[in-house]
């Protein structure tokens, strides 16, 4: 009887009558025998189960097709795009002008010049957003994991999930409402740092919580025995253990917001010459940099479209791959 | 935590014990430092409440005068001239556009990515599983301006005859009608591109679900005769299906917001052109007509409009986030 039992909750699982039959036939001992061993080979099972059997089997298979196929799909447009921007920038990034000069007084119509201007702004913004946004985050982690309880962090935790979903362009558009429309002040890099420190916070705070939360409790209690106020357990243990984890949320997100485009087309407009300030003038930016010439018909203009492409992604997976790295070989130990 | 969403749901589940996720241990001894310390840690969770809300207030606050002096209504007009003492501006095709592409980019990247989410997961063998994983996750990291450039300079010029064939072939379908619109940048291209970009979100999250598939349930499955594939669907997929849709919600506001790359490659259709269902149509979204528009913001009416517009997509992408959290949340209650 409870034989019978389970050969009837096997075919509601499988849904297929086969395998509830070769469950009853074989009292439940070779069922997966009567799927995977060719009708042939089974003497005493019906004739007709060999059929259905194979059915079965072809649908594995092709089941099995679909996702190696799904897969290589995916692979296509990744491969298609790392080879077009690399076959079609690196010979710039080789000329050591790259590096060195910007294109002030260069039109599209000529050779030459180089990113320098375009890939300092990148990095000086990128920087002072990690420098705002790093803190904040890791707090606002340390406030989830370690203080938060009841309706406050349920509330801190969906907030970080909204600013998670936010558009990038809304971002840009609400320090433009509050920086340009309500202060009217210009825009400047540091309004585009601050867009982007809305982009970045939801980032570190999640992977900061995540690795905060795999820092075993044990390490907490024996600081506490020993007389620890919390706050030093936090700065001296707990952080710690953490720290490559904290790394790699970080650089992964400095890597998002260095690739984001759309509130630097609202706030921070493109220009041909080195500029460092943050608080006055136009900064010049990879991503602008490309925006610009991405119109561009002559030679030129768009080798360098695709040579800055270039260094952007250079940029943005060498952060990833440093971010990877540290996982690797710093994780927390359990 | 999957690196590319964000979104963990891991950390949603009770530990193996059977004990609740971590949340303060009221081991706060009331010092001076232990009182700054946590003072200043809530202070920077109340500080990630006040941005939220503030982007929300400022951003209602910044449209209500614009929505206030619109002659036309603001959810039904096609319309869009924002200056002059009578501005008269609506979103219905801005809203069109922006969820017909988003539902395209669905399509397309939910089954593929759910697909490839599973590859890793259960067909993969094991030394190629991590690989295959970060090959997907780099997929994330392109920026969104080389996926415009790729698509419009690349991309596109191939699609264009599987686009000649649709217009030529299924042309009497409202959905394909001939719009005048050349292949690379119209809706259904646009929607391609996006479902490249959303798949790396979809499989990130998904292969995070299906790797929790509790290892009873997929024995159990195996050992009543299943086979691989429909052990996958009556263990794998019903356990997972919570996570596939909190995956696609994400993906879904991913695509929604996108911005650069559909600004690039979508084709403008001109004032007062004539209204199609076509998919081979050109148009705008939410998030590209205000980049589009990024150099006209020049007085606060104009800016106001815009704002208007990023208002709209700042709700929608604010529902679809909830709707994602709170199947998140319902499946921490099923979940064993």
């Amino acid at each position: 009887m409870r034989t019978s039992t389970t050969a009837s909750s096997a075919s509601s699982a499988t849904g297929t009558s086969a395998a509830a039959r070769a469950a009853g036939s074989a009292a439940g001992s070779s069922a997966t025998g009567a799927a995977t061993t060719p009708p042939s080979s089974r003497g005493t099972t019906p004739t007709d189960l060999g059929h259905k059997a194979r059915g079965r089997a072809v649908k594995d298979q092709l089941a099995r097709v679909v996702m190696w196929a799904a897969f290589l799909l995916a692979l296509v447009p990744l491969a298609w795009i790392l080879w077009t921007v690399t076959s079609k920038g690196y010979h710039l990034l080789l000329d050591p002008q790259w590096w060195t000069n910007s294109q002030r007084g260069i039109t599209s119509r000529r050779v030459g010049g180089g990113a320098v201007h375009a890939i300092q702004g990148t990095l000086i913004q990128g920087l002072t957003t990690a420098v705002i946004s790093v803190p904040i985050g890791i707090l606002t982690a340390i406030y989830l994991v370690e203080y938060g309880r009841g309706r406050l962090a349920k509330a801190v935790s969906f907030m970080v999930d909204i600013l998670t979903g936010v558009p990038s362009i809304v971002a840009g558009l609400f320090v433009y409402a509050l920086w340009v429309t309500t202060f009217g002040l210009q825009r400047v890099g540091f309004a585009v740092c601050l867009a982007l420190v809305l982009l970045m916070i939801p980032v570190v705070v999640r992977s900061t919580e995540e690795m905060l939360k795999l820092v075993p409790n044990e390490l907490r209690e024996a600081a506490y025995a020993l007389g620890v106020p919390k706050w030093k357990t936090i700065m001296k243990v707990v952080l710690p253990t953490a720290f490559s984890g904290i790394v790699t949320g970080v650089l992964l997100g400095l890597a998002r917001v260095m690739g984001e485009t759309a509130p630097l087309l609202i706030l921070g407009p493109y220009t041909k010459s080195i500029a460092t300030d943050l608080f006055g003038g136009l900064m010049p930016t990879l991503p602008t940099m490309i925006n610009q010439d991405r119109t561009e018909v002559l030679q030129p203009a768009v080798d360098r479209m695709w040579a800055s492409a270039l260094t952007l992604i250079l940029i943005v997976l060498l952060l990833n791959l440093a971010g990877r790295v540290v996982a690797r070989f710093g994780s927390v130990k359990r | 935590m999957s690196s590319v969403t964000g979104v963990s749901l891991a950390d949603e589940t009770p530990g193996p014990h059977g004990s609740a996720p971590l949340s303060g241990d009221g081991a706060g001894t009331g010092r001076l430092g232990d009182r700054l310390f946590g003072g200043a840690a809530k202070g920077a969770g109340l500080l990630v409440i006040g941005l939220v809300t503030l982007v929300g207030v400022f951003l209602l606050w910044q449209a209500i005068p614009a929505l206030a002096r619109d002659d036309a209504n603001f959810l039904t007009s096609r319309e869009w001239s924002v200056d002059g003492a009578h501005p008269r501006f609506g979103i219905v095709e801005l809203l069109w556009t922006t969820v017909t592409v988003s539902a395209i980019a669905m399509l397309i990247a939910v089954p593929v990515g759910v697909a490839v989410a599973l590859f890793i997961t259960q067909y993969a063998p094991s030394w190629l599983s991590r690989p295959a994983a970060s090959l997907i996750d780099l997929l994330a990291a392109v920026p969104s301006i080389v996926y415009g450039i790729w698509g419009l300079r690349t991309f596109g010029p191939v699609f264009e005859p599987v686009q000649g064939f649709l217009q030529h072939r299924l042309g009497w379908i409202p959905l394909f009608s001939n719009a005048g619109i050349s292949g690379g940048s119209t809706i259904l291209f646009v929607g391609i591109v996006l479902a490249i970009m959303v798949l790396p979100i979809v499989t990130a999250l998904s292969r995070e679900v299906f790797a929790q598939t509790p290892l009873t349930h997929k024995e159990g499955a195996l050992a009543l005769g299943a086979t691989r594939w429909e052990m996958i669907r009556t263990a794998v997929l019903p356990f997972g299906k919570p996570g596939i849709i909190s995956a696609s919600m994400l993906g879904l506001g991913r695509a929604l917001g996108e911005t650069i790359a559909v600004t690039i490659i979508l084709s403008t259709l001109p004032d007062g052109s004539k209204w199609t269902f076509s998919l081979l149509n050109g148009g705008e979204t939410f998030a590209s007509r205000i980049a589009n528009n990024a150099a006209e913001f020049d007085t606060p009416q104009k800016a106001g409009a815009f704002i208007a517009a990023g208002l709209v997509l700042f709700v929608l992408t604010f529902v679809v986030n909830a709707i994602a959290r709170v199947v998140i949340e319902r499946r921490k209650a099923f979940s064993e």
